[in-house]
């Protein structure tokens, strides 16, 4: 059975098991369930036997992760117990991460740093259970993982299972293993596969090197002494087409043709079917040994071509989203649960050890030490222990550090981009922004800007610290419409309770607006319902506890701003001529 | 793979991080090098390369920090070697520290020794980062994401070239001299402005747009991976070559000749730019010096000064955020009205 017959996913797991150091992991995508149990199972049994096999869970903390002393056992037996780190228990095998989006920045610095090359010979399985519309797995270590893969749907795995009775791969794997050190470079493939990731908008080496691996690796599974197209093109598929932030511009010449009109979009459409280019492949690659080696030009043609099938709908779509909307904020999700375990330390209290938190070891001593001769006492009564310790600590002699983390505070602009407001506002908003911005990379404050105008409300910075971010998305900022108030005050509140839910963090929402609503929350027209559906909304903000500031900026104070002032609690600050610093100004007051 | 470095002048194209990297370890007192730009450009790759290519160091034998045996001012634990006799040396290669981003108070200061502290009692202080990476570089990926509270520390410790530990009943100071060296993306968030200045020089990376460079990136790493160290030996050669340069200009760096008028010129730019503070004359200065010494010339001239001026001061701008002009145009744009 050939290679490039496989699912996609099926594909990346032949690949991961012949050169799993090599290609550094795979990150699969999409929920649990039979599917990705299958995969996981066929890899495994496709690894050598020895190769260790572990689950990196997500609250593991530094001792378990890096090795180090094993507290409980240490003091059970009186003398100090060291644990191996999970990494290095991994080496040489799999670490399979399991909700591998909710991975926060620490833990994934410390996997990019364990998967540098020559650090530890690790591989990671990050299982990114994510939505589509979520941010993936942190970009540092996605890209050291070299597959990214979405499990088969269930109906065809089910018959791939049906064609090959043991749920193992119908590959000789291990052979591949042994051939894999012999496949020679070849130029061309890799001229083809640069140019491919150029054409794709990849400016990281990361990836051009992590194809040509795969490469080698397709080779030593099909049998070949060298990379044919064959194996550079799935290849391609496999680790360019997923990373892909462009589509590529080649004109469409005909020796690409066949390849991208028999391959729609392969996982949605024709799933039952066997991988579609791959008659194109074979095409291509077999007449490929008698005229010796085709140009590096044509090779690349077809390669992007062959790739640029293999790109999921709506992937560049989801793509740029995820870059403007930023999932490189540090730390924001699930950082809530946890008490800060950095910062300055405050005095040490009483409790339990547990995952997460620090013992203070001099507090614990000190609270076991007036103790020592009744507890002597009490073990003499009760006849030797174990193991005579000099010092004798119980649960409750533990003391937990405490820090204090410095509460984050963000700004959220909400600007009225209507008709009425478009024309000078905007500007202005803009520059009061920028310069908040400027101010708050001091103080390690954010910025965010939600505009509203026609028939909603859009979050169109998302809190950030980054001002080449913010002038990015600042500068294509449209004005017009009527204006939905209701919509742009529920947004705020949306993203200021978000806000202040998450690690105790501080809003602060400045409205930019005259207060002259006309379309209502359910989007139609009508001053007074708006207005009312305002009024309610401000109410809502007010019971949220939410501070807020409400610019007026209409050509005289407007009793309906004011009102709205009243309704939300915000401070009403009427600048009918307000420039840029004067909005910063009087913002950076409130604040 | 093994743990070998990849040899430092095997890295394609990347001439201004290299030269940036070279001036650093001829002349530590820059203050560190931050680059900024996307993943993937070899950064870290050449940080490490050049540790390897750097001679061994003389230490003191049994110093946890690792000390010169001929400075004057000796730590803690040389004061302990001292008073048992005459120090006992031994070589050991230049550290190269990774700072890992979640990195805790602890490991990078230094803490309690919890092991001996259970189990015999005493009190011991156990080095962290900042004692294993003196005399040597710090190297923090992803710096601009670093937490506040780390920055502070390093802040402070890179100023005073001391870490000072007061906690957990410990009070601790030990010699911590390194070169910091920061990587990070600009788009992921920014740096403080004070962090910003405690770094030397800034370099701007991009990953190469020629094809045939980018074939150059992944033949070589194919090579070394084969067989890394047959790739090392054909390097060998010409990573002696600049060990040798950088050894060379360690020496002559005393002698290179600093006219006054070339002062006045460094001076006239940083005020046509409006950098913040007297860092920007002092490491224009530095840079310039160390550079001349690495081109064997002997005294710094007019063109090392121009090169140099954009890595030392690119990062000391005062940033107006309502233009978008880069800093380094800004920076080239003074340079060509100055100068012409």
């Amino acid at each position: 059975m050939a290679l490039s017959t496989l699912d996609p996913a099926l594909q990346a797991i032949c690949l991961l098991a012949v050169d799993p150091q090599g290609l550094g992991g795979l990150c699969l995508r999409g929920g649990p369930g039979p599917a990705r149990d299958g995969l996981l199972a066929r890899l495994r049994q496709a690894l050598p036997p020895d190769a260790p096999w572990r689950r990196l869970p997500l609250q593991i903390d530094d001792d378990r992760l890096l090795g180090g002393l094993d507290l409980g056992l240490s003091l059970a037996a009186g003398r100090p117990v060291r644990q191996a780190g999970l990494l290095s228990e991994a080496a040489g095998g799999v670490l399979l991460l399991p909700m591998a989006e909710r991975v926060g920045p620490s833990l994934a610095a410390k996997l990019a740093a364990a998967l540098e090359p020559g650090a530890s010979h690790l591989c990671v399985v990050a299982l990114d259970e994510g939505q589509p519309d979520e941010a993936p797995l942190p970009a540092s270590l996605l890209e050291r993982l070299a597959l990214i893969a979405n499990p088969p749907a269930g109906d065809l795995l089910a018959s791939l299972t049906g064609s090959s009775p043991a749920p193992g791969l119908p590959l000789d794997l291990a052979e591949a293993r042994r051939r894999l050190p012999t496949i020679p470079y070849d130029d061309a493939t890799v001229q083809a596969l640069c140019g491919t990731a150029a054409a794709l908008g990849l400016t990281s080496m990361r990836p051009p090197w992590q194809a040509w691996r795969a490469a080698c690796a397709a080779a030593a599974i099909a049998g070949h002494d060298a990379v044919t197209q064959g194996d550079a093109e799935l290849a391609a598929r496999l680790v360019l087409a997923p990373r892909a932030r462009a589509l590529p511009q080649a004109p469409a010449e005909p020796a690409a043709e066949p390849a991208a009109e028999s391959a729609p979009a392969p996982e949605a459409s024709a799933p039952a079917e066997p991988y579609p280019p791959e008659a194109a492949t074979t095409e291509a690659a077999s007449p490929e040994p008698s005229d010796g080696e085709p140009p590096a030009q044509d090779l690349q043609s077809q390669m992007i071509a062959a790739t640029q099938a293999a790109i999921p709908p709506g992937l560049l779509d989801s793509l740029a989203g995820a870059l403007s909307t930023g999932g490189a904020g540090s730390g924001r999700r699930g950082a809530a649960a946890h008490p800060a375990r950095s910062g300055r330390p405050l005095a040490s209290r009483r409790g339990p050890l547990r995952t997460g938190s620090r013992l203070d070891l001099l507090a614990t001593l000190r609270a076991a030490i007036p103790w020592q001769r009744l507890r002597g006492d009490e073990r003499d009564q009760q006849g030797p222990g174990p193991a005579p310790t000099r010092l004798l600590l119980r649960r409750d002699d533990f003391h937990i550090k405490r820090y204090r983390r410095p509460e984050a505070s963000t700004t959220v602009f909400v600007v009225d981009a209507s008709g009425s407001q478009a024309l000078n506002r905007l500007a202005e908003a803009k520059g009061a922004v920028e310069l908040l911005l400027a101010d708050c990379y001091v103080r390690r404050d954010r910025v965010a800007l939600i505009a509203f105008r026609g028939s909603g409300a859009e979050t169109l910075l998302a809190p950030t610290r980054s001002l080449v971010r913010a002038r990015r998305s600042l500068s294509g900022l449209p004005g017009g419409g009527g204006t939905p108030l209701a919509a742009g005050i529920e947004a705020a509140w949306l993203l200021g309770r978000s806000l202040q839910s998450a690690q105790g963090g501080r809003a602060q929402l400045v409205f930019l607006t005259d207060a002259r609503a006309n379309i209502a929350r359910d989007g139609s027209p009508g001053r007074p319902q708006a207005m009312q559906d305002a009024l309610a909304a401000a109410q809502r903000l007010r019971a949220a506890g939410l501070a807020s500031v409400l610019i007026d900026t209409s050509p005289r104070p407007q009793p309906a701003a004011m009102a709205l002032a009243q309704a939300m609690a915000a401070r009403y600050v009427p600048l009918p001529q307000g420039q840029a610093a004067e909005v910063y100004a009087a913002v950076s007051a409130a604040v | 793979m093994s743990s070998t470095p990849f040899p430092f002048s095997a890295i394609v194209g990347q001439d201004e991080l290299k030269l940036a990297i070279l001036i650093a370890a001829v002349e530590p007192a820059i203050g560190g090098l931050l680059v900024l730009g996307d993943r993937g450009t070899g950064k870290s790759t050449a940080v490490r390369g050049l540790a390897a290519l750097l001679p061994r160091m003389r230490a003191v034998q049994g110093c946890r920090y690792h000390c010169d045996p001929a400075a004057t001012a000796r730590c803690e634990d040389c004061m302990r070697l001292k008073a048992g006799g005459r120090l006992k040396t031994e070589q050991r290669p230049v550290p190269v520290v990774d700072l890992p981003l979640g990195a805790s108070e602890d490991r990078v200061l230094g803490a309690l020794d919890l092991e001996r502290a259970l189990s015999q009692g005493i009190k011991v202080f156990e080095p962290g980062l900042l004692a294993r990476a003196h005399r040597g570089f710090l190297y923090i990926d992803e710096v601009n994401l670093l937490e506040d509270h780390l920055v502070d520390l390093l802040i402070d410790v890179a100023a005073s070239g001391e870490n000072v530990i007061e906690r957990e009943g410990l009070s601790v100071r030990h010699p911590a001299r390194f070169v910091l060296v920061g990587s990070g993306n600009p788009e992921e968030g920014e740096l403080r402005p004070q962090l910003l200045d405690r770094f030397g020089l800034s370099v701007e990376v991009k990953t190469p747009t020629e094809i045939a460079q980018r074939v150059a990136v992944v033949r070589r790493r194919d090579a070394f991976e084969r067989d890394p160290a047959g790739f090392c030996g054909q390097w060998a050669k010409a990573d002696a070559k600049v060990r040798r340069q950088i050894l060379l200009a360690r020496q002559r760096l005393a002698d290179v000749a600093l006219d006054d008028a070339i002062l006045q010129r460094a001076a006239e730019l940083c005020v046509a730019v409006g950098s913040d503070g007297l860092r920007g004359e002092l490491t224009l200065m530095r840079a310039a010096r160390a550079l001349a010494a690495l081109q064997a010339a002997p005294e710094v001239t007019p063109v090392h000064l121009r090169q140099i001026a954009v890595p030392a001061l690119r990062h000391r701008l005062r940033r107006n955020p309502l233009d978008d002009t880069a800093s380094g145009e800004r920076i080239e744009r003074a340079v060509a009205e100055l100068w012409h």
